[in-house]
């Protein structure tokens, strides 16, 4: 195999070059750039709900890039599951935690220069490697497809049945472990919190309601004794 | 048994029952009386034992050596002599007579064990140094005897007395005992040997190169444990324990060690005539002064402690002029009726409530509420007095007949300086002697006024003890000045006309001076109402020592002395008064020459300590502090700023990675 | 095509979703980052194993079959995320991960000095009053 990349490789490099693309190249970089392009504003935008709809392009784009590589099933479950099921999941969490409709200015925290700094260096760092690597690689996409459903289902009922399977256990572990940290939160939201320094903690609003709450929810003897 | 089984066994005997004492004083309170008394019973029968076997012949030595030193070798030796036989008699003798007596006096004292124990130790501690002969085991006796004169001298304390007075004894005899180590090492590296034989050979073929430093620094060692001046000081503030414990240490046992280590070595300190004059002066000094302030004291007890260190002063005059007969014939008398007297101080303290004289001479029928002590207490004043025909009579002689044999150039064994020294000074202090004695008797047992607060009836174990020891006042001297000299060096200790007839005269006409100046006074005592009683009917005598110790100086203003009009010291001693109540400002004297510079010295190494040196350790704490409030500061607890440190951290160091593994 | 194409798209979406990890203040945004970082490696490993299988005459799919891996595997992560994130919410009425600093070096001083900022005029008094009366809140709520 070592020997027939080589082969292929060092043919790639003499005979395709950068600057005469072919067209599935062409197509590549366009979805490309347009998926680059949502994931910044995913990371970047003000307004919550929009980054997750950003997100859902670049996540579909990923999709297209995956059916130019002729990884069909790949790009189908990739649909599927991220952009039918992971964002909306999102959107539902962004719902529960109250985030706010429109232009929140505090979207980013005061870390944002730090971050940029560390991302644009890891992203100069990757591009130079990967770069200087695989310049002259050549993916041959002629042929069959290499992500074919027939493909991808006989490799993962031959080769891959047990992590398969082990991964099914994963799933259910995952499955119970939500349940139990829903009901649990449940069960501290009816009962006291369990620590004071929770209490403390939190934030303005829940502070202000705790003040109200003994008002309301004691009788007057506890509150002597209390304070 | 062989001698030398029975001579090991005196000391060992109360030191397992001291032993045993600390171990079961708590789990097996029952135990604790039988093995105070028992052990030093059994120590005073063998050492009987010994002194008979021995009987003033050849001297008993055995020796066996510990381990190879190299150099100066150290041996558990014995050396048991007519000395150290009979010295060792008096001394289980009167720890026999202490332990019982201790049985009742601190009979509800909730610390009884340790202390029974200690007294345990101190007896075993003295038998050793006694019988040792070998200077280095002795001088761990002496340590011994150091540390548990400390804990009995502080058994009371809860009062601030008794901790100053304990922490005093253990300082000063300690500012003696360093000389005496240092002059032990000299002695030994002169002499090639610790053992006592050996020493006292080679001192007699001139071996010794630096005989009166030497001698001195002995001097110093033997001045601390024997208070003598100008070291005396602890002893009077010693007497804030409990009178058995003055009884047993600071007369008859302790404060007799450094005077028999002189009559032990006395053939080093004859090598000196620079240190027999020394001595000679010590004694000299040490007799007079200290008659003169127990004739101004108020507390019973100092009384007598000044009066102790008084005849301590006549042993080491006798030790001055060369007789070290006279001198250890001195310490067995007067062990025997100093115990007495402290014992039957003790028995007053508890009738009477209080310690203090001018308490007393305000108090009715005190003689009768207590008549053992009145009567026994009656022969030991007698004794101490020098008159004939008790006991202190013949010792007391003896010493000042030895002093006029050196005067009058009979022997020449010590310079005619140091005769007239000790022959005058002794002279004059057997005058002081009989008036102190008489004040004491005057105001203990002759005062008028209301009756004594009743304290219930004398344990048996007190009273009996005090007849037995009684005895040896009453009727040994006569027969001991004829028997001894066979146990001794065989010089001759019956009594010369001229200093007896000089010394009675004296003694007698200072008895007739107090009791006239007592005659004149006592009727003022009814017009200066003075005196604190402590009350406890159902308390042992003990507790009321204790409160007795503890209320005299806020009754009086000071522990010494009291106020009192109606003293015939007073009128005695006429404005040397003021200055020997308080021990002629020795006290204050060392608290300006010493305590003061000490303190201020600890006060600028504490200056140094606090401000110069901690500086550098602040500044060197500094720049740490620094660094980690930098690093505190780090620690800010959002996830994203580890993250990014993190994540910055992986590119650089993958960057490093690339940039080495690809040679650029 | 040449495997620089997916093979830098890779790269710079995932240093994108490093950046939204490390600067989004609210959680679920930061669940987004993580996704898109996830879909950039995916990325990678679709490429690769067109690659290779391309290059091999005979192959396992790994990468694929590990992309479908990462897939479900990000599926539980993204609901075990979200249910720890609406729990957080509930407990602390927040879901900014920059104010849920329990670990930082002296927190309870920190906790305050952050209620002065937005308390504004009095100081750390109010926020002891506050946090007392919390802890009275949580006291009386024990009992009802």
């Amino acid at each position: 195999m070592s020997s027939a990349s080589t082969v292929l490789t060092s043919a790639a490099g003499e005979t395709h070059g950068f600057l005469s693309p072919t067209g599935v190249e062409i197509a590549f970089l366009l979805v490309g750039l347009v998926t680059f392009g949502a994931a910044l504003v995913t990371v970047t935008t003000k307004q919550l709900v929009h980054a997750a709809l950003w997100l859902v392009v670049a996540l579909g784009g990923l999709a297209v890039e995956y059916l130019l590589l002729t990884a069909e099933f790949i790009a189908w479950v990739q649909v599927l599951i991220y952009v039918g099921s992971v964002v909306v999941l999102l959107l539902f969490g962004l719902m529960l935690t109250r985030a706010p409709i429109g232009r929140s200015p505090d979207a980013d925290s005061g870390n944002r220069w730090a971050a940029l700094l560390v991302a644009v260096a890891a992203a100069a760092a990757l591009v130079w490697v990967v770069v200087d690597a695989f310049r002259t690689t050549w993916i041959d996409l002629d042929g069959p497809a290499a992500g074919s459903t027939e493909a991808t289902g006989a490799s993962l009922f031959q080769n891959w049945v047990l992590p398969f399977e082990a991964l099914s256990v994963l799933l259910l572990a995952a499955l119970v472990g939500a349940i139990v940290l829903s009901r649990k939160t449940k069960a501290e939201m009816s009962s006291p919190p369990v620590n004071s320094r929770t209490a403390t903690k939190s934030s303005r609003p829940v502070t202000e309601s705790s003040q109200s709450v003994p008002g309301a929810r004691t009788n007057p003897a506890e509150q002597e004794g209390a304070s | 048994m062989t001698t030398t089984t029975l001579a090991v066994l005196v000391p060992l005997l109360p030191f397992l029952g001291a032993a045993a004492g600390l171990l079961l004083g708590r789990t097996a309170p029952g135990f604790v009386r039988p093995l105070a008394v028992l052990p030093t019973l059994a120590a005073l029968a063998l050492a009987a034992v010994v002194a008979v076997r021995q009987g003033g012949e050849q001297a008993v030595d055995a020796a066996t050596e510990l381990t190879p030193t190299g150099s100066v070798p150290i041996e558990l030796a014995l050396h048991i002599d007519g000395f150290a036989a009979l010295v060792a008699v008096l001394v289980g003798f009167v720890a026999t007579c202490v332990q019982i007596y201790s049985t009742g006096y601190l009979r509800d004292d909730p610390r009884y064990p340790s202390y029974a124990a200690l007294v345990s130790l101190f007896t075993s501690a003295m038998l050793l140094v006694v019988y040792s002969g070998d200077l280095m085991v002795l001088l761990v006796g002496w340590e011994i005897m150091g540390i548990c004169s400390y804990f009995l001298v502080g058994h009371y304390w809860e009062t601030p007395e008794a901790r100053a007075a304990s922490l005093k004894a253990f300082l000063v005899t300690k500012l003696g005992d360093v000389p005496f180590l240092i002059g032990l090492f000299a002695l030994a590296t002169d002499a090639g040997s610790f053992r006592i034989t050996r020493v006292l050979g080679s001192v007699a073929s001139g071996g010794l190169d630096h005989p009166t430093l030497i001698a001195l620094l002995l001097l110093a060692g033997v001045a601390g444990k024997s208070a003598q001046f100008p070291l005396h000081t602890w002893l009077p503030d010693a007497m804030a324990g409990p009178t058995p414990v003055s009884a047993l240490i600071h007369a008859a046992t302790m404060v007799a060690a450094g005077v028999y280590f002189i009559a032990r070595l006395l053939p080093v300190f004859e090598a000196s005539q620079a240190a027999m004059v020394v001595l000679a002066v010590m004694a000299a000094v040490t007799m007079t002064g200290s008659a003169l302030a127990a004739l101004a004291q108020d507390d019973i007890k100092r009384v007598l402690a000044y009066s102790t260190i008084g005849q301590l002063g006549y042993m080491t005059g006798a030790l001055a002029v060369g007789d070290r007969g006279a001198a250890v014939f001195h310490l067995l008398s007067h062990g025997a009726f100093k115990a007495l007297l402290f014992l039957a101080a003790g028995v007053i303290i508890h009738a009477a409530g209080t310690n203090s004289l001018a308490a007393m001479s305000r108090m009715g029928n005190l003689r009768d509420r207590v008549p053992d002590a009145f009567w026994t207490m009656t022969v030991a004043l007698l004794a101490l007095a020098a008159i004939p025909p008790f006991s202190g009579f013949f010792s007391k002689e003896s010493v000042l007949g030895a002093a006029e044999h050196v005067v009058t150039g009979h022997t020449e064994h010590a310079p005619g300086a140091a005769g007239w020294t000790v022959l005058v000074a002794g002279l004059l202090t057997a005058l002081l002697t009989a008036a102190y004695a008489t004040r004491l008797w005057l105001l203990a047992f002759r005062g008028r006024g209301t009756e004594a607060p009743d304290h219930g009836r004398q344990p048996l174990t007190m009273t009996v003890v005090l007849w037995v020891l009684a005895v040896p006042s009453l009727a040994v001297g006569a027969l001991a000045y004829r028997v001894l000299p066979d146990w001794f060096d065989g010089r001759d200790l019956t009594p010369t006309l001229a200093t007896s007839v000089l010394g009675t005269g004296v003694a007698l006409v200072g008895a007739i001076v107090t009791y006239a100046a007592w005659r004149h006074t006592a009727t003022m005592a009814a017009a200066s109402p003075i005196g604190a009683v402590a009350a406890h009917p159902e308390g042992d005598a003990g507790l009321v020592e204790a409160e007795a110790i503890a209320s005299h100086a806020p009754a009086y203003g000071d522990v010494a002395s009291a106020p009192d009009p109606a003293d015939p010291s007073r009128l005695l001693l006429g404005p040397l008064h003021r200055h020997a109540a308080v021990g002629f400002h020795l006290d204050a004297l060392y608290t300006a020459l010493f305590v003061r510079p000490v303190q201020a010295g600890a006060t600028l190494v504490r200056f140094l300590d606090r401000e110069v040196v901690d500086t550098y350790v602040r500044g060197a704490g500094a720049l740490p502090r620094l660094l980690g409030a930098a690093v505190r500061r780090a620690q800010t607890g959002n996830l994203q700023t580890y993250v990014s440190a993190l994540l910055a951290g992986t590119v650089v160091l993958v960057v490093a990675a690339v940039l080495v593994a690809t040679g650029a | 095509m040449h495997l620089a194409y997916p093979a830098v798209l890779s790269a710079l979406l995932f240093c994108t979703g490093l950046y939204g990890v490390l600067a989004r203040r609210n959680a679920i945004l930061v669940l987004m980052s993580v996704e898109l970082m996830l879909n950039a490696v995916n990325l990678n490993l679709v490429a690769f194993d067109v690659w290779l299988s391309k290059a091999a005459e005979e192959t396992l799919h790994s990468g694929q079959a590990l992309t479908l891996f990462t897939i479900a595997i990000a599926a539980a992560e993204i609901g075990i995320g979200l249910a720890i994130v609406l729990a957080v919410h509930r407990n602390r009425g927040t879901a900014d991960i920059d104010r849920l600093r329990d670990t930082a070096e002296g927190h309870e001083s920190q906790s305050s000095d952050g209620a002065d900022h937005s308390d504004g005029s009095d100081g750390s008094d109010s926020d002891a009053h506050t946090a007392a009366q919390a802890g009275r809140a949580g006291k009386a709520e024990a009992t009802a």
